[in-house]
């Protein structure tokens, strides 16, 4: 692969993702994660304004709980050395730190639109499967973004 | 059935989602991240000329594409159980809210701004449009979202991740504290 690219991010790498019938278990996985995220209510715009004014600790709870049993959980993975289900060992590729610049002015423009749409990628699929059909339109203008960074993405700092 | 139907306690909700991080890594290295799906639909959709998006989308995200068509599928089964109903928000949250012109607390989103009529509004417009604009850039530049970075990037203590997290909550600070009083 070309080394422009390898700048960008490490997405596009060979490296072993999920096949055969690893494809079949990410769909029941991202059924039960669909479930986990409406259920849990983070799809909602009125919980994530409830989140960005401080006035109820719910999300914090929930993202911190998250995080704490996601690390404990790779930590195990690692110690014990654990493969996956077809024998390869597992790694999580590091995001290369570069200048800083696309993760703060990145974030900070993903953050805007958290709050517009109330919002992130993840529940922007949950809320279409909600019945909050306008969604779709959320999702192609995430894709125009996406595809404009694309266009863009030799001339951004990184 | 109280489970299904009743939203679930933090303390439950939490710790499941993070669970999602060593169940896509079991199953073959997949790291559980959300917003490169939007990279790869582009890059089935409209590949073009672009570095950016040509790569083998099939073999590299066909896995989480799945996984997206799930997320979709499981919402709507999880709705199924649900039926309507309000989310419970703070009594502070709901007055703050109402003062700047939300009035419908049913559903997870307020129909003032989330329906197809409101979008041909101006606060229509800038809830969908330009939010979801902002999050198809924001999440392509910082390289993630909310699961990429919050949850994987941070469980693996990444640097890069917590950069992004601050700059997640910068943004949406900026969003709710000054621009959302200009046009709701």
């Amino acid at each position: 692969m070309s080394t422009n690219t390898a700048r960008y991010d490490s997405s596009t790498n060979q490296r072993q993702v999920p096949s055969g019938i690893g494809l079949f278990i990410c769909l029941i996985l991202g059924i039960c994660f669909g479930i986990t995220l409406t259920k849990s209510e983070v799809v909602s715009w009125f919980r994530i304004q409830e989140m960005f004014r401080f006035q109820s600790p719910r999300m914090y709870e929930i993202i911190a709980s998250a995080v704490v049993v996601a690390a404990v959980s790779v930590a195990l993975i690692k110690r014990l050395g654990l493969k996956t289900i077809t024998g390869e060992p597992i790694s999580i590729p590091p995001k290369r730190l570069q200048h800083g610049i696309r993760y703060a002015v990145g974030g900070t423009i993903f953050g805007l639109g958290w709050a517009f749409t109330g919002a992130c990628p993840g529940p922007l699929f949950a809320l279409v499967g909600n019945g909050v059909s306008v969604m779709i339109v959320a999702i192609a203008s995430a894709m125009t973004g996406t595809w404009l960074y694309g266009l863009l993405t030799p001339k951004l700092p990184h | 059935m109280a489970f299904l139907s009743a939203p679930w306690p933090w303390y439950f909700a939490g710790p499941v989602i993070g669970l999602f991080v060593p169940a896509l890594l079991i199953v073959g290295n997949g790291v559980l991240g959300v917003s490169a799906n939007l990279r790869h639909l582009c890059s089935a959709a409209l590949p073009g000329k672009l570095e950016y998006f040509r790569y083998d989308w099939k073999r590299t995200g066909g896995w989480n594409l799945l996984f997206v068509a799930g997320i979709l599928a499981g919402g709507f089964l999880a709705s199924r159980w649900v039926g309507p109903q309000n989310i419970a928000i703070s009594a502070q949250t709901r007055l703050d809210l109402a003062k700047l012109g939300i009035h419908d607390f049913s559903g997870p989103a307020p129909r003032e701004l989330f329906t197809w009529p409101a979008l041909l509004t101006l606060k229509g417009f800038i809830s969908v449009v330009l939010g979801g604009f902002l999050v198809g850039f924001g999440t392509a530049y910082a390289g993630g979202c909310t699961s990429g970075h919050a949850i994987s990037g941070l469980a693996d203590f990444q640097l890069p991740s917590l950069i992004a997290v601050a700059g997640f909550f910068a943004g949406g600070l900026i969003a709710t504290y000054f621009i959302l009083p200009l046009y709701l």
